[in-house]
Order: structure tokens, then sequence, then C-alpha cells
């Protein structure tokens, strides 16, 4: 089981958006079961990546691959999602007309067939799992409520228990605390280092207190590549860190 | 299984919707055939006709409301599918004529003597039979619409672009179905029709069955959509129109959801095309015109889109209301249409029957509540403790 391949590999990669070089150069690689924190000022290229290692962009030149050889520069969204790669959006996105069961439901694991979801019904394990998951993101009070009906932070919760029910091995998490108060962040760090104990998870945050919470490995990214990365206190000691992104 | 899903999925509206079909199925053909002409409760068979011309246009508007409602794709080119379906139906109706026809023709319609055509076309094969031409009615408009929507849903064009290709599908077609060459009546379109499956087209008898299959039908097209809605992919659906690409990044495909819906939708369509043309006795070009399908969207809006019934009545309120606003005051109608869309967008913008269960569930909602503030307070929770008590010995 000590299986020594990294989880993602990113190598030499860049991507230009009309010229504009998002990602330049960028490598990146993650352990199994490690926990990254990805830092950086606003344009560095945080979410360009995401969206390369999900299949939305497709990078220009560059290796990309997932769980030892899986090339996910060959794959779309749908299909990197079931490779086992689960997104969390900078916006929280729930599906605000379902109750927060429902969106929970339409997360978990399992075959994605449109049609075959015509007959589809819920077994006592799925159930279970669901209430699992809803105890884990403590909106089991909530469980039947409309999505919409959740505050800011409950709908942060929300997708990221929809990460949850997918199962995936990697989870990508971008800004989890953007907007939400002191106690809902640390309910947070709490919720993610839990979910690091059985995941591989990057976190893209500007909260450098919930960064320190996280108390794992950080990158920080600028400019399409990548500026510094070690421990948080090494990170913010360097100087160009401090130069480009946390002197301001 | 499919009994139990369908029995949950069942609200008492749908329930309600359903019964009151299958009512009109019976009642109405039995006051038309069996009460004689001058007794009060006698429905006239025009009213008959009428009202099963609105029964086909509803579930045109059903179809519209499980893309437009469900999925979030506003179709313009719905009156295509319809068009199609009645075509197809027009073409067997065509070839039961026979020798009736003006120029005697045994086997060509009037309209391919006239045009000097000597044999027919490879398409009219087998549009003698009723049941080719069943066939057809699903099969031409959940083809086209599986191969447009593989190419629009494929290639991600969405929103006000997917929209106008539907409308450009649909205006495409109303020029191709004027030209003579096509082999469809061109401008004229198919008419003079005599027998259905061997009944004289023109009889009472004819007309409320027909009226009494345009209600069932309906009420099929209710069960089904309602089925589809309470389902996984019902919600699955109501994912896609709400947050795509939130679908997509789950691992689901957005195309597929779409695509199926969009294709399901176009046979309902077709089948609502196919009852309309026997009862107005006319299929022609105009049928595919873009005011059409935009009246459809109409229809929908005002009766309440993302809600089963709502279409229905919509599609019932609104034509009704031009059958007799056309009669009053005839110039205005284009107006008062165009007025109550903007009327509906603006003050009821979830329709007639979106508005009423929005009402009722906060109804609801203040009631429970109020009685759940009855409950906290402390004399009547002693009591409940007490009854509770006696109860247990």
């Amino acid at each position: 089981m000590s299986d020594a391949r990294p989880i993602l590999y990113l190598d030499g990669v860049s991507v230009s958006f009309d010229g504009f070089r998002a990602i330049d150069n960028l490598s990146l690689v993650l352990e199994k079961g490690e926990m990254r924190a990805i830092i950086g000022p606003n344009g560095a290229g945080k979410t360009t990546m995401m969206d390369i290692i999900t299949g939305k962009t497709k990078p220009d030149e560059g290796e990309v691959f997932f769980d030892g050889d899986i090339d996910l520069t060959r794959h779309d969204e749908a299909d990197i999602a079931m490779l086992g790669i689960g997104r969390k959006f900078q916006k929280p996105t729930v599906f605000e007309s379902h109750t927060v069961e429902d969106n929970l439901l339409l997360a978990l694991k399992g075959k994605r067939s449109a049609v075959k979801a015509l007959f589809d019904r819920r077994s006592p394990r799925q159930a279970e799992r669901l209430g699992h998951i809803l105890e884990t993101i403590r909106l089991s009070a909530r469980r039947h409520d409309l999505a919409a009906g959740l505050s800011h932070g409950q709908k942060q919760w929300l997708e990221i228990g929809m990460l949850l029910a997918q199962d995936p091995k990697l989870l990508l998490v971008d800004e989890p605390v953007a907007g939400m108060t002191d106690a809902e962040t640390g309910e947070t760090a709490r919720l993610l280092k839990e979910i690091a104990q059985t995941h591989s998870v990057i976190v893209v945050e500007h909260d450098m207190q919930f960064v320190r919470e996280l108390g794992v490995k950080v990158t920080c990214l600028h400019e399409g590549s990548v500026l510094s990365e070690g421990t948080l206190d090494f990170v913010s000691a360097d100087q160009r860190v401090v130069e480009v992104y946390l002197g301001r | 299984m499919i009994v139990r899903a369908l029995a949950d999925g069942f609200t008492w509206r749908v329930a309600a919707a359903v019964l009151v079909l299958v009512a009109a199925a019976i009642v109405v053909p039995v006051l038309n055939l069996s009460v004689p002409a001058g007794s009060a409760l006698h429905v006239p068979t025009y009213a008959v006709t009428l009202f099963g011309k609105y029964l086909t246009y509803a579930l045109l508007a059903l179809a519209l409301d499980l893309v437009w409602g469900y999925c979030g794709i506003l179709s313009l080119g719905h009156g295509a599918f319809f068009a199609l379906g009645g075509y197809a139906m027009g073409m067997y109706l065509m070839r039961q004529i026979g020798s009736r026809g003006v120029y005697g023709n045994p086997i060509l319609p009037d309209f391919m003597v006239f045009l000097n055509w000597k044999q027919l076309p490879w398409f009219w094969y087998g549009f003698d039979h009723f049941w080719v031409a069943a066939i057809m009615v699903l099969a031409v408009p959940g083809l086209l619409a599986f191969v447009f929507g593989w190419f629009a849903f494929r290639s991600r064009v969405t929103g006000v672009y997917l929209s106008i290709i539907t409308q450009a599908m649909t205006y495409a077609l109303l020029l191709a179905f004027f030209r003579n060459d096509m082999g469809f009546g061109g401008n004229n379109g198919l008419t003079d029709f005599k027998d259905i499956i061997g009944f004289d087209i023109q009889s009472d008898e004819t007309r409320a069955a027909l009226f009494a299959a345009s209600a069932l039908t309906l009420a099929l097209g209710v069960v089904l959509v309602a089925f589809f809605v309470k389902s996984k992919y019902g919600k699955l659906m109501i994912a896609v129109r709400d947050a795509e690409s939130r679908t997509r990044f789950l691992g689901w495909r957005p195309e597929n959801v779409k695509l199926f819906a969009f294709t399901a939708s176009a046979v309902m369509a077709g089948i609502a095309g196919a009852l309309y043309v026997p009862q107005v006795g006319i299929i022609n070009p105009s049928e595919f015109a873009p005011a059409n399908s935009i009246e459809v969207v109409i229809w929908t809006a005002v009766g309440g889109r993302a809600t089963v019934v709502g279409p229905i009545i919509g599609a019932l309120v609104v034509n009704w209301g031009k059958s007799w606003f056309t009669g009053a005051f005839p110039e205005f109608w284009l107006f008062a249409l165009g007025g109550l869309f903007i009327l509906v967008t603006l003050f009821l913008p979830k329709g007639i029957v979106g508005t009423l269960v929005e009402g009722w569930t906060a109804r609801r909602a203040r009631r429970a509540s109020a009685t759940a503030e009855k409950d906290v307070e402390p004399e009547s929770f002693g009591k409940d403790e007490e009854l509770r008590a006696e109860a247990a010995e």
C-alpha cells in the first residue's frame, strides 16, 4: 500500500490567454495524503491552476499527472471528477432549489448515467452515508431545508460536503473561508484537517490566520509559477514573498 | 418499482389534473353525443373540437416546460416539433383520401397531381399505414431533437445563443416546407382529409373520440413529466438548470441530461401535433412560424414554469382568452397577448400556478410555526406531558 508515486504531478506547465501567460512553467508535486496550502496575490494563477487540474483549461505545454500515470490533459471535467478529483469553487456553488440532502445525493459516488437516474432509488447504504456526511459538515438539522436558505458559511460547508460525497482522492478547495466569520473559519479549519486525514487536499486561501491554523506546507504562486515553498514561517520570511504578497 | 415511484411522485395537484382530464375524456363526449342538442347540458361539437385543440396546445406547453422550466433550455423552436408530428399525421390522412380527391388519383395526393408528379416520392412510402405514421410522429421530431441537441449541447451552446438557434431551426423548416419541391404541399400544406383509421373525420363521434384521445394523452403526459421530475433525473435537470458547471465537476454530463429532456420533450410535442391536425383539419408551413413557438413560451410562463400543472392551465387560459378576444376585439389580440406577457413577467414571475403554490406553502409554514410556538408555551407543554403520562398508563 505504500505507493510512493505522488497523487498530483505538474511539470513545466504553461498556458496563455490572448498572449497573457497565466501559468508560466509551473511545477508542483503533491504527495498522497498531503494537504497543501496555496497562497499568492490576485492573478498569480491559482484558479487557472485548478482549471488545468480539473480539465476546464487545457495547458499549452507541460505534463499533468494524477495518481501516478493518469494524464489529466487527455480528460474532460466529468471524466476527471469520476477519476477522483473534487473541486470547490471560489464562490460557493450549490443547487439552491434543492434541499441540503438532495445536494449531497446528487454528489454521492456512483454511476453517472442521466437515463439510469430516472429509476434510481436511494439505497439504505447511501442514506447512511448521507447521514454521516451531514454530521461531518454540521448540517444534520438543516437536511430538509433548501440550500438557498443556508448562510454563506453553511453553503461553503455544504459544497465541501458534496466533495466528500464524491469520495475523491484529491480535493481542490478554492478560498473556503472567504466571507466567513471567525468562528466559522475555525470550524472550517477543523473540518479540512479532519478531511485531510483520509484525502489529499489543495487549499487556496488568502486568510493567513487560517493557513496558520491548517499548519501544512505552503506554496506561494506569483505570475504563474512557484515563488516559494515550505513551512508557513519559511515562506513568510522569504523576502520575495513579502515583496509581492505579504508586504502589501 | 415504477408504480411505487409514480405514486410517490404525485402531488395532489398532479393527481387532480389527471383526474380532471380523465373525467373530461369521458364526460364531454357523453354530453356531446348522448344529450340532445336542445338541452342545457349539451356540448356542441364545435366546442368539443375547440377544446380538443386547446388540449393539444396544453401538451405542447407541457413539453416545453420539461425543457425550459426544469432544465433551463429556453427553446424558441418547439413549434417545429409540433408541426413535424402534425405533418406525419397529415401525410397519413392524405393517403386515406385515396381516389376521393379532386383529381381522383388513387395514389397521388391532389397537390402532386397538380404539380405533374408521376409517382409518390420515396418519403411518402408507408404513410398509408397508420402504424408507420404513428412511428414517424414519434421518430421524426425525436430524431431531429436528438441530432440538434447532440451538436448544440456538446458544443456547450447555452442561454440566449441556444434560443436563437432553435428559432433559426424552426424558421429554416418554415422556409423549406413552403417550397413545392419539398413534397409536402408547399404553401397550402395538407388538407381536405376524409377518414382517420376508417372513421369519417367530420363526424361527431370521431371528433368526440379525438377529444378524448387528446385529454387522455395529456393525462399520460402529466404522469410522465411528474415521474421525470420526482426521480433523481428530475433533480439532475434542476441541478443543470441552476448550476451547470457544478453538475459537471461532480462528474455528471450536463449535455446528456439536456439531450434526454430535449428529445423526450420533442417527442411529446410531436404527439401533440399529431392530435392537433385531425381536429383542425389542416397542416401548413405557418405552423413552423417562429411566432407560434414564442406563443408556447408565453402560455408556459403565464401558467407557471417548473410546475407540472402550470403550462396546462396557461395554455388553456391564454387560448380560451384568444378565442374570446379575437371574436370581440380582433385588432387588439396581439397587444393583449404582449401585455399579458409583460404583466406576468413583472408581477407573476412564477406564473399563476407557481404563485399559488408559493402562497400555500408560505401559509402552511406560518401556520406550522404558529403551532410550534404554542407548543413551546410552558403550560401546554406541561399539559402535553400529563396527557402523555396518562396515555402511557
